[in-house]
């Protein structure tokens, strides 16, 4: 496609609406209007001039501001229907047929259709990510298609401009003034005074000031891209970790996600508000019961040894000691491990004692370490009591069998076998919480005595690379926005015409109020024509529209 | 416990300040004769002198109020539709020293009022911090999404007056039904207030047991007479009304209640003004914002939007990702009250991105300011009080 030469000599790119140079109207349709559209300064725009082949017509789409915004209003109402009923994510069941069953017992037919349209994992749902794709698409390609006109025609525009561009600006003035050059020279002296950039021209001044904020929306949309290639990646195997690991106390194990690091959970701990420490709070604690001041883990990290073999825990190596709580984290190497959940009064384990039944003679205690029992039991006297099968969560018998529900120690039950010297092939007895059951009628009872509880803590472990990715997006889009809102875009042209008459012209991105508040300052110091602002009255016209008072 | 009575004392004395300030914006937006005397009286010196005045003490009863619990003021509803309501009126004087236009002030101080009062519905005792809610970044968090949040309702304000000024009440229209249910709906807040404070003065309580959704006992106490009752309920105060009916597990039956008492009475309140007035409740402002300057309202919304949307997403979005990653492990978990903080984002995103192309200027963006507002305020109210009550179920 040829170049527009311009009346000025300067060659405009194809699809230029203005003259980069000089303002010229290079169409008709800027020609005839009463005021320019001065948004891109008339730039030559990819989307604005071709529109032909399917590459054009993807590009013009997603350039278009108004299919951005219906971008953004989509993501906005899916969003909202995501909140209606709760997400699968904070439904109480691992199947699709319970979490099914889930949404229908609660919310009846509407919970079915929620269920069936897929809206109960919404923001996992292929129709979700394709329209986020979208939005970062628009984002990418309507920043394209603007930003580097826009840099071009900023960069060349001379301070001269021709009236055709001055008379079709929002703001305008022309007139006699009493001296136009003392004019000229105080209305230069005001304007830098007012910390406009002002250069001068063969009898033309134009003043500017904040044109960085132009840059705003390219750089908050910066980081809004990086933000999002940020949460791409994060899909990517290798860039994040996330696992839970419950540790009783007392217990070591290895961190899952974290190869080579151990944790040892010390303590754990609960706290609560009392109304004798915390006085200013006893009215709500009244109110509202038992309100939880702290949890709180006890830990202690260890390492492999370097050059050490890995898995061999005698040689662990002290790394240090802390206390996880709610917001603190405990840190090392790029990983966190939160505090996240926990479980109160596990049994650890139980003493029992043997005991004749007729006599009440006892042969000492024992005790029963719940996760790893020992077989043998050794007692005074030569007993010995041995642990033939263990349950830890008992749940009844199936088949004659006694069964287990979990590994867990719950609800523990055991298959004892009592010899004695008296009794040297022993008896069998099976012994569960509150209820002993024998075969034949034994001489010897294993005899409850007492338990030892303890605590567990639920922790999450998380490693994410792409944290810091995600921040720098996120500081790059403040900046970006705070530069484009809390700073605007100010023009002012002034150029002398015959004797001592004088133009004017001024526009300015946003913030008109603020402009015409510097131009009157400039105005009452300098003697300038009126201006006008040519879209004031816009909206008032009072007295037509009823005003009954 | 001096120090948490002091703070009472003070909140008490900004409420009466933002009524009587009122009171003199409209003397001053009323007592104008022509533009220049408009923005230029001694009626609105004195209306934003006592503004400031009450701002000040307002701050105070915060200050007091963060010294006496130890902690910022802003961990449940009272505290932190009051605080809220102290940075509307922040904001308002930020945009009043800009544009100097008393009838923002005119609009802006009755929700401030009215907000205060909707606080004061909730229980107001100092509650302790739970562990989750332990850290500096609450504060921050918390002060600057309200703060944003603020400064974006200055908008709505903007574009009420804007709307009450242009939109013709005389004829039937779309437009004059949407402002007189925005009318409307400040009508039910107040009837919410009413109904609420005239049964906590009676001190009615009614209590219960009832089986939970979790299929375990618990124990209610209704405030309001009980219109429902909660799941298998039974009543501990027979002398009480007995609820007219029964909801299922995952309905709160008492939220329902507050919620049928408040719009009830709403409903009277409204219908008797309109007995009263024979004409829309909006009709009755009109005049206040004959005298505004729609340009002016115009560009205060625009640029209250442009002011607020930066510090709200610095608050709401920002701050809000760095403390989910401190406490939950995750930035972002897509909880529902984390989805309506991004709704409002995009909203106003949209809002921008809208004011760059020509004819959304004016009308159109008063109602997308409204709405926005109507936004801010449902994640405030209803998603704490219904959508997340659903699942935390207290
Ligand atoms: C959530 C997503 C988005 C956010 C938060 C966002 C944010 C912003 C902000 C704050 C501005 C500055 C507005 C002003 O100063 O008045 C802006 C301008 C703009 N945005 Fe976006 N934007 C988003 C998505 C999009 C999309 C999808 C498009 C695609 C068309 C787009 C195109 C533009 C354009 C063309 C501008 C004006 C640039 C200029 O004036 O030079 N934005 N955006």
């Amino acid at each position: 496609m040829s170049k527009i030469k311009c009346q000025c000599g300067h060659e405009n790119p194809f699809g230029t609406v203005l003259c980069e140079q000089c303002g010229r109207p290079q169409t008709d349709e800027a020609r005839e209007s009463k005021l320019i559209d001065m948004r891109y300064e008339g730039s030559a725009r990819r989307s604005q001039t071709y529109k032909r082949s399917i590459v054009d017509k993807i590009w013009n789409f997603f350039s278009s501001v108004k299919v951005g915004i219906n971008i953004i209003i989509a993501v906005l109402v899916t969003s909202a229907i995501g909140t209606i009923f709760p997400q699968k994510l904070f439904v109480p069941a691992t199947t699709e047929a319970d979490i099914f069953a889930y949404y229908e017992k609660h919310y009846g037919f509407a919970g079915t259709l929620y269920y069936k349209l897929g809206f109960y994992d919404m923001y996992n749902s292929w129709w979700f990510i394709i329209l986020i794709g979208m939005l970062g698409t628009s984002i990418i390609i309507a920043s394209v298609d603007r930003v580097i006109p826009l840099y071009k025609s900023l960069k060349k525009q001379r301070t001269k401009r021709h009236t055709s561009f001055l008379k079709k600006q929002r703001i305008y003035a022309e007139g006699v003034v009493a001296d136009s050059n003392s004019s000229f020279d105080k209305a230069e002296e005001k304007l830098k005074e007012l910390r406009y950039n002002v250069k001068i021209e063969e009898g033309a001044l134009l003043a500017e000031k904040g044109r960085f904020s132009r840059w705003g929306p390219y750089v908050n949309h910066t980081g809004l891209i990086i933000f999002l290639f940020a949460v791409l990646l994060r899909t990517l195997p290798g860039f994040y970790v996330d696992e839970t690991v419950w540790l009783r106390e007392g217990e070591t194990r290895a961190i899952p996600g974290a190869p080579g690091y151990y944790l040892k959970n010390n303590d754990f701990i609960i706290e609560t508000y009392s109304k004798e420490e915390d006085a200013a709070f006893g009215q709500a604690i009244d109110r509202v019961g038992t309100i939880v001041k702290n949890f709180q883990s006890d830990v202690t990290l260890f390492k492999d040894p370097e050059g050490g073999l890995p898995g061999q825990s005698e040689q662990m190596e002290f790394v240090k000691d802390y206390s996880i709580t709610v917001n603190n984290p405990l840190n090392f190497d790029g990983f966190n491990v939160y505090q996240m959940d926990y479980r109160l009064n596990e049994l650890k384990s139980m003493t029992f004692q043997l005991m004749e039944k007729t006599t009440d003679k006892s042969f000492g205690e024992f005790t029963v370490d719940l996760l790893n029992p020992e077989r043998l039991y050794e007692l005074n006297e030569g007993a010995i009591v041995e642990l033939l099968e263990f349950y830890p969560d008992f749940d009844g018998v199936e088949d004659g069998e006694p069964v287990t529900k979990s590994p867990i120690p719950n609800n523990p039950a055991f298959i004892f076998n009592m010899v004695t010297t008296a009794k040297p092939e022993g008896e069998k007895s099976f012994v569960a919480i509150r209820q002993t059951l024998e075969t034949n009628v034994n001489d010897y009872e294993v005899k409850f005595v007492s338990a030892e509880t303890r605590d567990i803590t639920g922790l999450v472990v998380r490693k994410d690379k792409t944290l810091y990715l995600l921040l720098l997006g996120g500081i790059i889009f403040m900046i970006g926005v705070a530069q484009g809102s809390y700073w605007n875009h100010r023009r002012i042209w002034i150029q002398k015409g015959d004797g001592n008459e004088l133009v004017l012209a001024g526009h300015t991105n946003k913030n008109w109020f603020s402009l015409k508040k510097e131009l009157d300052k400039v105005k009452l110091y300098a003697d300038l024509p009126q201006y006008e602002d040519r879209q004031e009255t816009k909206f008032d016209d009072d007295g037509k529209k009823g005003d009954k008072s | 416990m001096q120090l948490a009575s002091l703070s009472g004392n003070l909140l008490y004395f900004s409420f009466v300040a933002y009524l009587v300030a009122t009171l003199f914006f409209g003397g001053a937006v009323k007592g104008a004769k022509t533009q220049e005397s408009y923005k230029n009286n001694r009626w609105r010196k004195i209306a934003i002198s006592i503004t400031i005045i009450g701002f000040i003490t307002h701050l105070g009863y915060f200050i007091t109020r963060w010294i006496a619990s130890a902690h910022a003021p802003v961990s449940n509803m009272f505290e932190f539709i009051t605080a809220f309501a102290m940075m509307v009126v922040g904001a308002f004087i930020l945009l009043f020293f800009l544009y100097r236009t008393p009838s923002l002030g005119l609009f802006a101080l009755p929700l401030a009022v009215v907000m205060i009062g909707y606080a004061s519905m909730f229980p107001r005792e100092l509650t302790p911090l739970i562990p989750a809610l332990q850290t500096h970044w609450l504060t921050i968090h918390v002060i600057t999404a309200a703060m944003g949040e603020a400064i974006l309702a200055i908008s709505a304000v903007a574009g009420l007056v804007f709307l009450l000024k242009n939109i013709d009440l005389t004829k039937r229209s779309k437009q004059r039904f949407w402002l007189e249910s925005v009318m409307f709906t400040l009508i039910l807040v107040v009837g919410f207030i009413l109904s609420s404070s005239t049964f906590a003065i009676m001190g009615y309580e009614a209590k219960f047991t009832y089986i939970n959704k979790n299929e375990q006992t618990a124990q209610i106490v209704y405030n309001y007479p009980p219109l429902f009752g909660m799941n298998e309920y039974e009543s501990l105060t027979p002398d009480k009304m007995t609820p007219l009916a029964e909801m299922p597990p995952i309905v709160n039956a008492k939220t329902l209640t507050t919620f049928v008492w408040s719009v009830a009475t709403g409903i009277v309140l409204y219908l008797l003004l309109r007995l009263i007035l024979r004409r829309p409740i909006a009709a009755l402002f009109q005049p206040f914002a004959k005298k505004a300057n729609s340009e002016v309202m115009d560009e205060i919304g625009y640029r209250s939007v442009l002011i607020g949307f930066p510090v709200f997403t610095l608050g709401a979005l920002v701050f809000a990702m760095i403390w989910a990653h401190e406490a939950w492990s995750r930035f972002w978990g897509w909880d529902p009250k984390e989805v309506w903080a991004l709704i409002t984002w995009l909203f106003y995103a949209a809002y921008l991105h809208l004011r760059l192309s020509r004819g959304w200027e004016g009308e159109k963006s008063a109602w997308l300011a409204v709405i926005g507002f109507i936004i801010i305020m449902f994640n405030l109210i209803a998603v704490n009080l219904i959508i997340a009550g659903l699942h935390s179920y207290a």
